[in-house]
């Protein structure tokens, strides 16, 4: 590229240059112009407040104490406390059933629908979607209600065997509880960005791998996988920042299940509790910031070890 | 080439992560703008019927608050109070928190609970009405109401209702079974193992809920426990006992009903628990004066119940000892702009006759005041749910005016979640009544002194 930019300068006229370079900074101010709408929103609700956070992490402020200065002491403290721990152990284990379930269903679904062109797929396609388009809070408080031992549905199917239903909210299955509301949600919406990248294949590609004798089947595993495969790491890492990030659904099941999801169930649980249950905003805020530092950490390995899949080399 | 989008995507990653922890980092920001706006005077809920007076803004969310602040406004022309209603219980008292953080966008007054003052008081968040001149109303209300917004020579609120604890009962259902009404609690304990025989196990006598911190407190004071001891005018100093004897024998005596499979254990504030005790499964509730409201509403009663209340059982019937749970407050926050008007308003807000009779009629209140609660108006009132019963002559009235009252701790929220968490794994079997207070003890003192407190 460079070697055709020198060929190129010398033939340029002087004065078209000049009269270029001008047009140029002239775009640039426009340019600003334009920006300037986001970056205020962008700098006010985002950097600011990031800021101002992170400010507030450095410091301590105890009910009967007062506030001070305390560098890095709130970091240290929230890698030594065991409930915060606890919870990253937790949303780390609901990453690793989380994430391929999801992404696994949302896969197959895609090329199922992908595959299959009838009015009933497009149907199914709005079915699948449709948990993604229901608030997230009404979600989850309705399959708290499906949950419930008393009335929900559960105990009379399994009344209707003569059997005793699970109780769904005790702490033993709170877990799988919550891994299906999740999955239950998400799905439709990773299915959609793989569905899309898969319908922007150029259909000759699957020509040719007719021609060549291929099933459909391997048409799937190594044509279709391989190329949205770019789609796919996008859609994990975004499930994976979201799960490490989990509150709403243990925060609309908790006065349900309180036996099984305390205050600390989550961290971002946890540091909401911290700051508007205990008015602990200091300590809330570097909690706040040590989960972004391992949602960080998540997501570049994770980027970095699928480099090659991902096409971002 | 290659590096730079790898950084450029790992800096996406990274603002997308960021924008989403700011969501909790930064809600303090959003919070305290929209309690600005909420604490506004010109964002009143009522119609100001008096112009160009001061106007007092107010937090409450009583259910006859619309009616008293209308009556208040039209009988003064010297101030009038400008109300809204900033969420309930815990909505409210988290923005409040989020206001006296922020040092802007709390009202004058706010309506508290009692066991909530102290928690507001160690932020800073109320004044001491004493030098408003308080003095004057204090003889109004009963004395535990009043040992209840006190703390040292301080008095941080004026009692508005008060929730003195009863026992309703299943009048049919023990009578079904034969089974007197108990008592005492060993008579309670009786019954419950009489009721399960009779029944198979389907009716248990009642619950024990892991998160019913309101009513533990009212069981541990009635045994004679002193959890907390906390003096505003110390601020620094606490005393915690929650594993003495007293403490013990009351969770104790719960878990083992719960052992034995005598008492559910469902969480309370539930529909599970609504349901069952509406569809017969529960025989009694150990519940204050104004849970009448949620029977007489249970949704899907079973057929024929027939509710009534009873005096709690005590633990020496001797010696009876009365108990409340719950009931509001009005405080004044530090930061009125003028405390003294403010400590007026909410003295007389519920000072009034009329008013009064608003509350009781409109809020069905317990109000605090010996006066009303002493009045033939308020003993004859009787209520059509429970068969004419004149609760208050027969049970209330005698519990409230005998209740000496209690101090709260000043991180409410916090011992509220560990005693939940802690009965939780105490119910599940792994810890008894005795080590789950032992727990409590030591989870609660290491809390206290994180929080720079000096234990006594």
């Amino acid at each position: 590229m460079s070697t055709a930019t020198e060929l190129q300068q010398p033939a340029r006229p002087p004065a078209e240059r000049k009269r270029g370079a001008s047009l140029e900074r002239k775009h640039a101010r426009f340019g600003w112009v334009f920006l300037a709408p986001f970056a205020v929103v962008f700098l006010v609700f985002l950097v600011l407040p990031l800021a101002y956070a992170f400010w507030m992490s450095l410091h301590t402020n105890t009910l009967a104490g007062g506030e001070q200065f305390s560098g890095l002491a709130n970091y240290v403290r929230a890698f030594s406390d065991e409930r915060f721990m606890t919870g990253l152990g937790r949303v780390a284990m609901f990453a690793i059933i989380f994430v391929p379930v999801q992404i696994g269903l949302a896969l197959i679904f895609a090329l199922i629908l992908d595959d299959v062109r009838t009015r009933l797929s497009k149907f199914t396609r709005l079915l699948i979607f449709a948990p993604y388009a229901i608030p997230g809070v009404i979600g989850a408080l309705m399959w708290g209600f499906l949950y419930s031992p008393s009335f929900g549905p559960a105990t009379t199917i399994f009344d209707f065997f003569g059997l005793n239903a699970p109780d769904m909210l005790s702490p033993d299955s709170i877990f799988w509880s919550l891994t299906n509301i999740v999955t239950w949600q998400w799905t439709g919406y990773y299915m959609i960005i793989i569905y899309a990248s898969l319908q922007s294949i150029d259909p000759s590609i699957y020509e040719a791998a007719r021609i060549d004798g291929a099933t459909k089947w391997q048409t799937a595993m190594q044509i279709k996988v391989p190329i949205v495969t770019s789609s796919l790491v996008l859609t994990i890492v975004f499930s994976l920042i979201g799960t490490l990030q989990f509150f709403t659904e243990p925060q609309v099941l908790a006065p349900l299940a309180g036996n099984a999801i305390d205050a600390a169930y989550t961290p971002n649980l946890y540091a909401y509790n911290l700051a508007f249950s205990y008015q602990q905003f200091n300590y809330a805020s570097a909690i706040s910031f040590a989960l972004g530092l391992m949602v960080f950490l998540a997501s570049i390995i994770f980027l970095i070890a699928t480099r090659k899949k991902s096409g971002l080399r | 080439m290659t590096r730079k989008r790898v950084l450029l995507a790992a800096g996406m990653t990274t603002a997308l992560a960021a924008a989403l922890v700011g969501c909790s980092a930064g809600n303090g920001g959003s919070g305290s703008g929209g309690s600005g706006s909420g604490a506004s005077k010109t964002n009143c809920t009522n119609e100001i019927k008096v112009k160009d007076v001061p106007v007092v803004t107010y937090w409450g969310w009583l259910p006859d608050t619309a009616e008293t602040v209308d009556h208040f406004n039209e009988s003064n022309d010297d101030v009038q109070v400008c109300w809204s209603n900033a969420g309930q219980g815990g909505d409210a008292y988290t923005k409040l928190s989020t206001s006296l953080q922020s040092k802007s966008g709390a009202p004058d007054i706010v309506q508290v609970e009692y066991d909530w003052l102290n928690s507001f008081l160690i932020q800073g968040g109320l004044v001491d009405m004493t030098e408003y001149g308080i003095d004057e109303y204090t003889g109004n209300f009963t004395e535990g109401a009043l040992r209840d917004v006190s703390s040292g020579d301080g008095v941080y609120a004026v009692p508005v209702d008060l929730g003195p604890v009863g026992m309703w009962y299943r009048a049919d259902i023990f009578e079904e079974y034969g089974i007197a009404i108990p008592t005492t609690w060993d008579e309670y304990a009786a019954a419950a193992e009489a009721l399960d025989a009779a029944t198979g196990g389907d009716v248990k006598i009642g619950n024990f809920a892991p998160n019913g911190a309101g009513q533990h407190t009212a069981f541990l004071d009635q045994a004679g426990a002193v959890p907390f001891e906390f003096d505003n005018s110390n601020p620094t100093e606490i005393t915690i006992n929650h594993n003495d004897d007293a403490s013990k024998k009351v969770y104790e005596y719960w878990l083992d009903l719960v052992d034995r499979g005598l008492v559910g254990t469902d969480q309370a504030w539930t529909p599970e628990f609504t349901t069952a005790l509406g569809a017969g499964s529960y025989a009694t509730a150990v519940y204050p004066v104004w849970y009448s409201v949620h029977i007489s509403a249970f949704e899907n009663p079973e057929e024929g119940a027939v509710w009534r209340a009873a005096p709690i059982p005590q633990w020496d019937a001797a010696n009876p000892k009365q108990v409340n749970w719950g009931g509001s407050t009005l405080a004044v926050t530090t930061q009125a702009t003028e405390p003294e008007l403010a400590t007026k308003v909410a003295a007389e807000l519920y000072a009034n006759e009329d008013r009064q009779k608003l509350g009781v009629e409109v809020g069905g209140l317990f109000l605090a005041y010996p006066e009303m609660i002493e009045s033939d108006y308020f003993l004859d009132q009787e209520y059509e749910f429970f068969g004419n019963q004149q609760i208050n002559k027969e049970i209330f009235a005698q519990a409230a005016l005998d209740y000496e009252g209690v101090q709260f701790s000043p991180f409410s929220q916090f011992y509220y979640d560990e005693s939940q968490r802690l009965l939780s794994d105490a119910i599940a079997g792994n810890l008894t009544g005795s080590e789950a207070a032992d727990a409590l003890q030591e989870s609660l003192e290491t809390y206290a002194t994180e929080q720079g407190f000096t234990l006594n």
